[in-house]
Protein backbone atom coordinates (compact mmCIF):
# COMPACT_ATOMS: atom_id res chain seq x y z
CA UNK A 1 0.00 0.00 0.00
CA UNK A 2 1.36 3.42 -0.92
CA UNK A 3 1.17 6.28 1.55
CA UNK A 4 0.29 9.68 0.09
CA UNK A 5 1.53 13.00 1.44
CA UNK A 6 -1.47 15.31 1.14
CA UNK A 7 -0.75 18.18 3.54
CA UNK A 8 2.29 20.07 4.86
CA UNK A 9 2.78 22.46 7.75
CA UNK A 10 5.91 24.03 9.25
CA UNK A 11 7.05 26.84 11.48
CA UNK A 12 10.82 27.32 11.65
CA UNK A 13 13.55 29.99 11.78
CA UNK A 14 12.90 30.48 8.04
CA UNK A 15 9.19 31.23 8.26
CA UNK A 16 5.90 30.66 9.99
CA UNK A 17 4.45 28.54 7.18
CA UNK A 18 5.54 26.18 4.41
CA UNK A 19 5.44 28.77 1.61
CA UNK A 20 7.80 31.16 3.42
CA UNK A 21 10.12 28.24 4.26
CA UNK A 22 10.35 27.21 0.63
CA UNK A 23 11.05 30.70 -0.67
CA UNK A 24 13.79 31.18 1.96
CA UNK A 25 15.36 27.83 0.98
CA UNK A 26 15.41 28.70 -2.71
CA UNK A 27 16.72 32.22 -2.09
CA UNK A 28 19.36 30.87 0.32
CA UNK A 29 18.37 32.93 3.36
CA UNK A 30 19.64 32.05 6.82
CA UNK A 31 17.31 31.91 9.83
CA UNK A 32 20.15 32.18 12.35
CA UNK A 33 20.18 35.17 14.70
CA UNK A 34 22.30 36.53 17.54
CA UNK A 35 20.44 35.91 20.80
CA UNK A 36 19.62 38.87 23.03
CA UNK A 37 18.81 36.99 26.25
CA UNK A 38 20.71 38.32 29.29
CA UNK A 39 22.44 34.97 29.89
CA UNK A 40 24.11 34.91 26.48
CA UNK A 41 27.20 36.87 27.48
CA UNK A 42 28.54 34.11 29.71
CA UNK A 43 28.07 31.47 27.01
CA UNK A 44 30.58 30.29 24.42
CA UNK A 45 27.80 30.37 21.80
CA UNK A 46 25.74 33.52 21.23
CA UNK A 47 23.36 32.56 18.42
CA UNK A 48 20.65 30.14 17.33
CA UNK A 49 17.83 29.67 14.85
CA UNK A 50 14.82 31.24 16.54
CA UNK A 51 11.30 31.09 15.12
CA UNK A 52 10.67 33.60 12.34
CA UNK A 53 7.15 34.06 13.72
CA UNK A 54 5.95 33.52 17.27
CA UNK A 55 3.14 30.92 17.44
CA UNK A 56 -0.13 32.73 16.65
CA UNK A 57 -2.15 31.26 19.51
CA UNK A 58 -4.51 33.12 21.82
CA UNK A 59 -3.37 33.81 25.37
CA UNK A 60 -5.64 31.32 27.12
CA UNK A 61 -4.72 28.49 24.76
CA UNK A 62 -1.00 29.25 24.99
CA UNK A 63 -0.83 29.25 28.79
CA UNK A 64 -1.73 25.54 28.98
CA UNK A 65 0.74 24.46 26.29
CA UNK A 66 4.51 24.18 26.44
CA UNK A 67 6.24 26.04 23.61
CA UNK A 68 7.04 22.68 21.94
CA UNK A 69 3.30 21.90 21.96
CA UNK A 70 2.39 25.34 20.63
CA UNK A 71 4.61 25.04 17.55
CA UNK A 72 3.43 21.47 16.93
CA UNK A 73 -0.18 22.68 16.92
CA UNK A 74 0.64 25.55 14.58
CA UNK A 75 2.29 23.18 12.09
CA UNK A 76 -0.50 20.59 12.42
CA UNK A 77 -3.21 23.19 11.77
CA UNK A 78 -1.44 24.38 8.63
CA UNK A 79 -0.93 20.81 7.38
CA UNK A 80 -4.55 19.90 8.03
CA UNK A 81 -5.90 22.96 6.21
CA UNK A 82 -3.43 22.32 3.38
CA UNK A 83 -4.84 18.79 3.03
CA UNK A 84 -8.33 20.23 2.64
CA UNK A 85 -9.44 19.52 6.24
CA UNK A 86 -10.60 15.99 5.38
CA UNK A 87 -13.56 14.37 7.10
CA UNK A 88 -12.11 11.37 8.97
CA UNK A 89 -13.82 9.14 11.50
CA UNK A 90 -11.91 9.57 14.79
CA UNK A 91 -11.22 5.82 15.04
CA UNK A 92 -9.47 5.96 11.63
CA UNK A 93 -7.41 9.05 12.53
CA UNK A 94 -3.94 8.92 14.13
CA UNK A 95 -1.24 11.30 15.35
CA UNK A 96 2.51 10.69 15.67
CA UNK A 97 4.55 13.67 16.86
CA UNK A 98 8.14 13.11 17.99
CA UNK A 99 10.37 15.30 20.12
CA UNK A 100 13.91 14.91 21.35
CA UNK A 101 13.47 16.68 24.67
CA UNK A 102 9.76 17.46 25.15
CA UNK A 103 8.49 20.19 27.47
CA UNK A 104 11.65 20.89 29.42
CA UNK A 105 11.08 24.68 29.35
CA UNK A 106 7.98 23.98 31.46
CA UNK A 107 9.99 21.67 33.71
CA UNK A 108 12.63 24.33 34.36
CA UNK A 109 10.06 27.05 35.04
CA UNK A 110 8.21 24.75 37.43
CA UNK A 111 11.45 23.95 39.23
CA UNK A 112 12.10 27.68 39.69
CA UNK A 113 8.58 28.04 41.12
CA UNK A 114 9.14 25.08 43.42
CA UNK A 115 12.36 26.57 44.82
CA UNK A 116 11.05 30.13 45.08
CA UNK A 117 7.42 29.62 46.17
CA UNK A 118 7.04 26.01 47.31
CA UNK A 119 5.15 22.94 46.14
CA UNK A 120 1.66 24.41 46.63
CA UNK A 121 2.31 26.92 43.85
CA UNK A 122 3.04 24.34 41.11
CA UNK A 123 0.56 24.72 38.24
CA UNK A 124 -1.87 21.84 37.64
CA UNK A 125 -0.88 22.05 33.97
CA UNK A 126 2.78 21.25 34.71
CA UNK A 127 2.70 17.51 33.96
CA UNK A 128 0.68 17.63 30.71
CA UNK A 129 2.96 20.45 29.54
CA UNK A 130 6.29 18.75 30.27
CA UNK A 131 5.62 15.15 29.23
CA UNK A 132 7.40 14.19 25.96
CA UNK A 133 4.10 12.85 24.61
CA UNK A 134 2.46 16.23 25.26
CA UNK A 135 2.81 17.61 21.72
CA UNK A 136 1.36 14.41 20.22
CA UNK A 137 -1.45 14.50 22.78
CA UNK A 138 -2.27 18.16 22.10
CA UNK A 139 -2.42 17.57 18.34
CA UNK A 140 -4.33 14.30 18.77
CA UNK A 141 -6.95 16.01 20.95
CA UNK A 142 -7.53 18.84 18.53
CA UNK A 143 -7.93 16.50 15.54
CA UNK A 144 -9.84 13.75 17.40
CA UNK A 145 -7.21 11.09 16.71
CA UNK A 146 -8.72 8.00 18.32
CA UNK A 147 -6.86 5.38 16.26
CA UNK A 148 -3.69 6.05 18.24
CA UNK A 149 -1.39 8.82 19.44
CA UNK A 150 2.35 8.11 19.54
CA UNK A 151 5.44 10.11 20.42
CA UNK A 152 8.72 8.63 19.19
CA UNK A 153 11.70 9.87 21.17
CA UNK A 154 14.97 9.22 19.35
CA UNK A 155 16.94 12.44 19.83
CA UNK A 156 17.53 14.23 16.52
CA UNK A 157 15.87 11.42 14.53
CA UNK A 158 12.52 11.74 16.36
CA UNK A 159 10.70 13.67 13.62
CA UNK A 160 11.78 11.19 10.96
CA UNK A 161 10.91 8.23 13.15
CA UNK A 162 7.42 9.75 13.52
CA UNK A 163 6.98 9.49 9.75
CA UNK A 164 8.11 5.86 9.88
CA UNK A 165 5.71 5.01 12.72
CA UNK A 166 2.85 6.78 10.91
CA UNK A 167 3.50 4.80 7.73
CA UNK A 168 3.31 1.60 9.75
CA UNK A 169 0.03 2.67 11.38
CA UNK A 170 -1.56 3.08 7.96
CA UNK A 171 0.02 -0.06 6.48
CA UNK A 172 -1.13 -2.11 9.47
CA UNK A 173 -4.69 -0.95 8.87
CA UNK A 174 -4.96 0.97 12.14
CA UNK A 175 -5.65 4.35 10.50
CA UNK A 176 -6.50 5.96 7.15
CA UNK A 177 -5.03 9.38 7.93
CA UNK A 178 -2.19 10.31 10.29
CA UNK A 179 -0.74 13.67 11.28
CA UNK A 180 2.99 12.91 11.53
CA UNK A 181 5.78 15.23 12.52
CA UNK A 182 8.28 16.52 15.00
CA UNK A 183 8.67 19.47 17.31
CA UNK A 184 11.46 21.03 19.37
CA UNK A 185 11.93 24.30 21.20
CA UNK A 186 15.36 23.77 22.75
CA UNK A 187 16.72 27.30 22.99
CA UNK A 188 17.62 27.81 26.64
CA UNK A 189 20.84 28.45 28.50
CA UNK A 190 20.87 24.92 29.96
CA UNK A 191 20.50 23.09 26.66
CA UNK A 192 23.02 25.33 24.95
CA UNK A 193 25.45 24.78 27.83
CA UNK A 194 24.92 21.02 27.55
CA UNK A 195 25.56 20.83 23.82
CA UNK A 196 28.43 23.32 24.16
CA UNK A 197 29.97 21.06 26.82
CA UNK A 198 29.98 18.27 24.23
CA UNK A 199 31.80 20.70 21.90
CA UNK A 200 28.99 20.03 19.43
CA UNK A 201 28.01 23.66 18.73
CA UNK A 202 29.62 26.12 16.34
CA UNK A 203 31.23 29.05 18.17
CA UNK A 204 31.41 31.34 15.13
CA UNK A 205 29.98 34.26 17.13
CA UNK A 206 31.34 36.89 14.76
CA UNK A 207 29.38 35.39 11.82
CA UNK A 208 26.21 33.61 13.03
CA UNK A 209 24.70 33.24 9.55
CA UNK A 210 27.92 31.66 8.32
CA UNK A 211 28.13 29.25 11.27
CA UNK A 212 26.06 26.34 9.93
CA UNK A 213 28.13 25.15 6.97
CA UNK A 214 27.55 21.45 6.27
CA UNK A 215 30.32 19.71 4.29
CA UNK A 216 32.43 22.89 4.23
CA UNK A 217 36.04 22.33 5.23
CA UNK A 218 35.79 25.13 7.83
CA UNK A 219 32.69 23.86 9.67
CA UNK A 220 33.02 23.76 13.46
CA UNK A 221 29.73 22.40 14.82
CA UNK A 222 25.97 22.69 14.57
CA UNK A 223 23.69 25.64 15.27
CA UNK A 224 20.69 25.04 17.49
CA UNK A 225 17.28 25.82 16.04
CA UNK A 226 13.63 25.60 17.07
CA UNK A 227 10.54 24.68 15.08
CA UNK A 228 8.02 22.06 14.09
CA UNK A 229 6.94 20.26 10.95
CA UNK A 230 3.85 18.12 10.37
CA UNK A 231 2.76 16.09 7.33
CA UNK A 232 -0.66 14.67 6.57
CA UNK A 233 -0.08 11.06 5.55
CA UNK A 234 -2.92 9.11 4.07
CA UNK A 235 -3.51 5.76 2.44
CA UNK A 236 -3.48 6.26 -1.33
CA UNK A 237 -6.96 4.76 -1.54
CA UNK A 238 -8.34 7.28 0.97
CA UNK A 239 -6.57 10.20 -0.73
CA UNK A 240 -7.83 9.25 -4.20
CA UNK A 241 -11.38 8.64 -2.97
CA UNK A 242 -11.64 12.20 -1.70
CA UNK A 243 -9.81 13.73 -4.66
CA UNK A 244 -6.95 15.03 -2.53
CA UNK A 245 -3.91 16.75 -4.01
CA UNK A 246 -0.94 14.37 -3.60
CA UNK A 247 2.48 16.02 -3.21
CA UNK A 248 4.44 12.77 -3.17
CA UNK A 249 4.38 9.26 -1.70
CA UNK A 250 6.25 7.83 1.28
CA UNK A 251 7.58 4.54 -0.08
CA UNK A 252 10.10 3.45 2.54
CA UNK A 253 11.21 4.03 6.12
CA UNK A 254 14.56 2.48 7.09
CA UNK A 255 15.10 2.50 10.84
CA UNK A 256 18.33 1.11 12.31
CA UNK A 257 20.91 1.91 14.98
CA UNK A 258 24.69 2.23 15.20
CA UNK A 259 25.26 0.35 18.47
CA UNK A 260 28.58 2.18 18.52
CA UNK A 261 28.73 5.16 20.93
CA UNK A 262 26.29 7.37 22.86
CA UNK A 263 27.21 10.51 20.91
CA UNK A 264 29.86 9.80 18.28
CA UNK A 265 28.72 8.55 14.88
CA UNK A 266 30.09 5.24 13.66
CA UNK A 267 32.92 6.53 11.42
CA UNK A 268 32.02 3.95 8.79
CA UNK A 269 28.33 4.92 8.97
CA UNK A 270 27.24 1.28 8.82
CA UNK A 271 23.92 1.86 10.59
CA UNK A 272 23.12 4.79 8.31
CA UNK A 273 23.97 2.75 5.23
CA UNK A 274 21.65 -0.03 6.37
CA UNK A 275 18.85 2.50 6.99
CA UNK A 276 19.20 3.92 3.48
CA UNK A 277 19.28 0.46 1.89
CA UNK A 278 16.27 -0.67 3.95
CA UNK A 279 14.26 2.36 2.80
CA UNK A 280 15.21 1.65 -0.83
CA UNK A 281 14.31 -2.04 -0.49
CA UNK A 282 10.86 -1.13 0.85
CA UNK A 283 10.50 1.28 -2.08
CA UNK A 284 11.51 -1.50 -4.48
CA UNK A 285 14.07 0.98 -5.82
CA UNK A 286 17.78 0.93 -6.55
CA UNK A 287 20.43 3.59 -5.81
CA UNK A 288 20.27 4.72 -9.46
CA UNK A 289 16.62 5.75 -8.90
CA UNK A 290 17.60 8.20 -6.14
CA UNK A 291 17.68 11.73 -7.56
CA UNK A 292 18.08 13.67 -4.35
CA UNK A 293 19.01 13.30 -0.68
CA UNK A 294 18.23 15.86 2.00
CA UNK A 295 21.14 14.88 4.25
CA UNK A 296 21.22 15.04 8.04
CA UNK A 297 24.33 17.24 7.56
CA UNK A 298 24.44 19.08 10.87
CA UNK A 299 27.79 20.80 10.18
CA UNK A 300 29.74 18.88 12.84
CA UNK A 301 33.26 17.88 11.79
CA UNK A 302 32.76 14.13 12.39
CA UNK A 303 29.07 13.70 11.64
CA UNK A 304 29.12 15.12 8.13
CA UNK A 305 32.01 12.86 7.07
CA UNK A 306 30.42 9.76 8.61
CA UNK A 307 27.18 10.49 6.74
CA UNK A 308 29.06 11.12 3.49
CA UNK A 309 30.77 7.74 3.89
CA UNK A 310 27.40 6.09 4.57
CA UNK A 311 25.72 7.70 1.56
CA UNK A 312 28.58 6.76 -0.74
CA UNK A 313 28.56 3.22 0.57
CA UNK A 314 24.80 2.88 -0.01
CA UNK A 315 24.71 4.69 -3.37
CA UNK A 316 27.67 3.01 -5.05
CA UNK A 317 28.46 5.04 -8.17
CA UNK A 318 25.13 6.89 -8.22
CA UNK A 319 25.33 10.68 -7.75
CA UNK A 320 22.08 12.05 -6.31
CA UNK A 321 21.91 15.79 -5.63
CA UNK A 322 22.69 16.26 -1.95
CA UNK A 323 21.65 19.24 0.14
CA UNK A 324 22.05 20.26 3.76
CA UNK A 325 19.20 22.61 4.66
CA UNK A 326 20.40 22.93 8.27
CA UNK A 327 22.79 25.47 6.74
CA UNK A 328 19.76 27.80 6.77
CA UNK A 329 17.48 26.52 9.56
CA UNK A 330 20.03 25.39 12.09
CA UNK A 331 19.44 22.03 13.74
CA UNK A 332 15.89 21.74 15.09
CA UNK A 333 16.77 18.45 16.86
CA UNK A 334 13.59 16.35 17.18
CA UNK A 335 11.78 18.52 14.63
CA UNK A 336 14.53 18.30 12.02
CA UNK A 337 13.50 14.99 10.45
CA UNK A 338 9.91 16.12 9.94
CA UNK A 339 10.76 19.59 8.64
CA UNK A 340 13.38 18.16 6.30
CA UNK A 341 10.91 15.47 5.23
CA UNK A 342 8.69 18.36 4.12
CA UNK A 343 11.62 19.99 2.31
CA UNK A 344 12.33 16.67 0.55
CA UNK A 345 8.69 16.37 -0.53
CA UNK A 346 8.77 19.95 -1.82
CA UNK A 347 12.00 19.29 -3.74
CA UNK A 348 10.25 16.43 -5.57
CA UNK A 349 7.05 18.44 -5.99
CA UNK A 350 8.85 21.47 -7.46
CA UNK A 351 11.66 19.36 -8.97
CA UNK A 352 14.16 21.75 -7.45
CA UNK A 353 16.89 21.10 -4.84
CA UNK A 354 17.78 24.02 -2.55
CA UNK A 355 21.49 24.88 -2.29
CA UNK A 356 23.52 24.28 0.85
CA UNK A 357 24.29 27.72 2.25
CA UNK A 358 27.85 28.59 3.30
CA UNK A 359 29.44 25.71 1.39
CA UNK A 360 32.50 27.46 -0.03
CA UNK A 361 35.11 24.74 0.02
CA UNK A 362 33.94 21.12 0.00
CA UNK A 363 35.68 18.93 2.58
CA UNK A 364 37.95 16.64 0.52
CA UNK A 365 36.73 13.69 2.61
CA UNK A 366 33.20 14.25 1.26
CA UNK A 367 32.75 12.44 -2.05
CA UNK A 368 29.25 13.71 -2.88
CA UNK A 369 27.57 16.06 -5.37
CA UNK A 370 26.49 18.69 -2.84
CA UNK A 371 24.28 21.44 -4.29
CA UNK A 372 25.71 24.85 -3.46
CA UNK A 373 25.65 28.34 -4.93
CA UNK A 374 22.14 28.07 -6.28
CA UNK A 375 19.25 25.62 -6.42
CA UNK A 376 19.46 22.86 -9.04
CA UNK A 377 16.62 21.33 -11.04
CA UNK A 378 15.66 17.68 -10.85
CA UNK A 379 14.87 15.80 -14.08
CA UNK A 380 11.38 14.82 -15.23
CA UNK A 381 10.03 11.34 -14.66
CA UNK A 382 9.54 9.03 -11.70
CA UNK A 383 12.08 9.96 -8.98
CA UNK A 384 13.03 8.83 -5.51
CA UNK A 385 14.35 11.20 -2.84
CA UNK A 386 15.67 10.34 0.60
CA UNK A 387 15.69 12.22 3.86
CA UNK A 388 18.33 11.12 6.38
CA UNK A 389 18.05 11.76 10.11
CA UNK A 390 20.39 10.58 12.83
CA UNK A 391 20.45 11.11 16.57
CA UNK A 392 22.62 10.86 19.65
CA UNK A 393 22.29 7.31 20.84
CA UNK A 394 23.00 6.03 17.34
CA UNK A 395 19.51 6.34 15.83
CA UNK A 396 19.54 6.10 12.03
CA UNK A 397 16.41 6.86 10.00
CA UNK A 398 16.10 7.17 6.23
CA UNK A 399 12.71 8.00 4.69
CA UNK A 400 12.18 7.38 0.96
CA UNK A 401 9.73 9.55 -0.99
CA UNK A 402 8.58 9.09 -4.59
CA UNK A 403 7.20 11.69 -7.00
CA UNK A 404 3.40 11.72 -7.29
CA UNK B 1 -22.08 39.90 48.48
CA UNK B 2 -18.77 41.69 48.00
CA UNK B 3 -18.65 43.31 44.55
CA UNK B 4 -14.91 43.77 45.02
CA UNK B 5 -14.33 40.02 45.47
CA UNK B 6 -16.67 39.20 42.57
CA UNK B 7 -14.77 41.60 40.32
CA UNK B 8 -11.41 40.19 41.43
CA UNK B 9 -12.57 36.62 40.87
CA UNK B 10 -13.88 37.55 37.42
CA UNK B 11 -10.44 38.84 36.47
CA UNK B 12 -8.87 35.57 37.65
CA UNK B 13 -11.36 33.35 35.79
CA UNK B 14 -10.88 35.44 32.65
CA UNK B 15 -7.10 35.13 32.96
CA UNK B 16 -7.21 31.35 33.48
CA UNK B 17 -9.98 30.31 31.11
CA UNK B 18 -10.64 33.25 28.81
CA UNK B 19 -14.31 33.56 29.89
CA UNK B 20 -15.53 37.15 29.26
CA UNK B 21 -15.59 39.09 32.53
CA UNK B 22 -19.23 40.10 31.98
CA UNK B 23 -20.29 36.42 31.94
CA UNK B 24 -18.81 35.72 35.35
CA UNK B 25 -21.90 36.24 37.53
CA UNK B 26 -22.73 34.84 41.00
CA UNK B 27 -25.29 32.32 39.73
CA UNK B 28 -22.94 30.76 37.16
CA UNK B 29 -21.60 27.25 37.73
CA UNK B 30 -17.86 26.92 37.17
CA UNK B 31 -18.21 23.55 35.46
CA UNK B 32 -21.59 23.70 33.73
CA UNK B 33 -21.76 27.36 32.69
CA UNK B 34 -18.16 28.58 32.47
CA UNK B 35 -16.60 25.34 31.17
CA UNK B 36 -13.83 25.37 33.80
CA UNK B 37 -12.26 21.91 33.98
CA UNK B 38 -10.79 20.42 37.15
CA UNK B 39 -7.24 21.55 36.31
CA UNK B 40 -8.30 25.11 35.57
CA UNK B 41 -10.34 25.15 38.81
CA UNK B 42 -7.12 24.39 40.70
CA UNK B 43 -5.54 27.39 38.98
CA UNK B 44 -8.47 29.63 39.96
CA UNK B 45 -8.17 28.47 43.57
CA UNK B 46 -4.39 29.04 43.64
CA UNK B 47 -4.78 32.55 42.21
CA UNK B 48 -7.56 33.38 44.69
CA UNK B 49 -5.44 32.13 47.58
CA UNK B 50 -2.59 34.38 46.44
CA UNK B 51 -4.82 37.41 45.89
CA UNK B 52 -6.74 37.32 49.17
CA UNK B 53 -4.22 35.51 51.39
CA UNK B 54 -6.71 32.76 52.22
CA UNK B 55 -6.44 28.98 52.25
CA UNK B 56 -9.10 27.06 50.33
CA UNK B 57 -8.66 23.36 51.20
CA UNK B 58 -9.50 20.70 48.61
CA UNK B 59 -12.36 19.54 50.85
CA UNK B 60 -13.95 23.00 50.39
CA UNK B 61 -13.29 23.36 46.67
CA UNK B 62 -15.89 20.72 45.81
CA UNK B 63 -18.53 22.80 47.59
CA UNK B 64 -17.74 25.88 45.49
CA UNK B 65 -20.15 25.05 42.68
CA UNK B 66 -20.97 28.58 41.58
CA UNK B 67 -19.09 31.86 41.39
CA UNK B 68 -21.31 33.11 44.22
CA UNK B 69 -20.24 30.15 46.41
CA UNK B 70 -16.61 31.12 45.90
CA UNK B 71 -17.21 34.81 46.58
CA UNK B 72 -19.04 33.93 49.79
CA UNK B 73 -16.27 31.57 50.93
CA UNK B 74 -13.55 34.16 50.30
CA UNK B 75 -15.63 36.88 51.98
CA UNK B 76 -16.10 34.69 55.06
CA UNK B 77 -12.39 33.73 55.15
CA UNK B 78 -11.18 37.33 54.92
CA UNK B 79 -13.73 38.74 57.40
Amino acid sequence: MRIAVTGLGATTPLGGDVASNWSALIEGRSGIRTLTEPWVDEMTVHFAGTLAEEPPLDRVEARKLDRSQQVALVAAREAWADAGSPEVEPVRMGTVIGSGIGGFLTLLNAYDTLKERGPSRISPHTVPMLMPSGPAAAVGLEFHAAAGVHAPVSACASGAEAIGVAVRMIQDGRADVVLAGGTETPIHQLTMAGFAAMRALSTRNDDPQGASRPYDVDRDGFVMGEGAGVLVLESEEHALARGARIYAYVVGAGMTADAHHIAQPDPEGKGATRAILAALAQADASPADVAHINAHATSTPQGDVAEAVAIRSAMGAAQPLITGTKSMTGHMLGAAGAVEGIYTVLALHHRLVPATLNLQSLDPEVDLDVVHGEARALPDGDLIALNNSFGFGGHDIAIAFRTA
Amino acid sequence: MSQEILDGLAVIVNEVAGVPVADIQPDKSFIDDLDIDSLSMVEVVMAAEDKWGVKIPDSEVKNLRTVGDAVAYIEKSTA
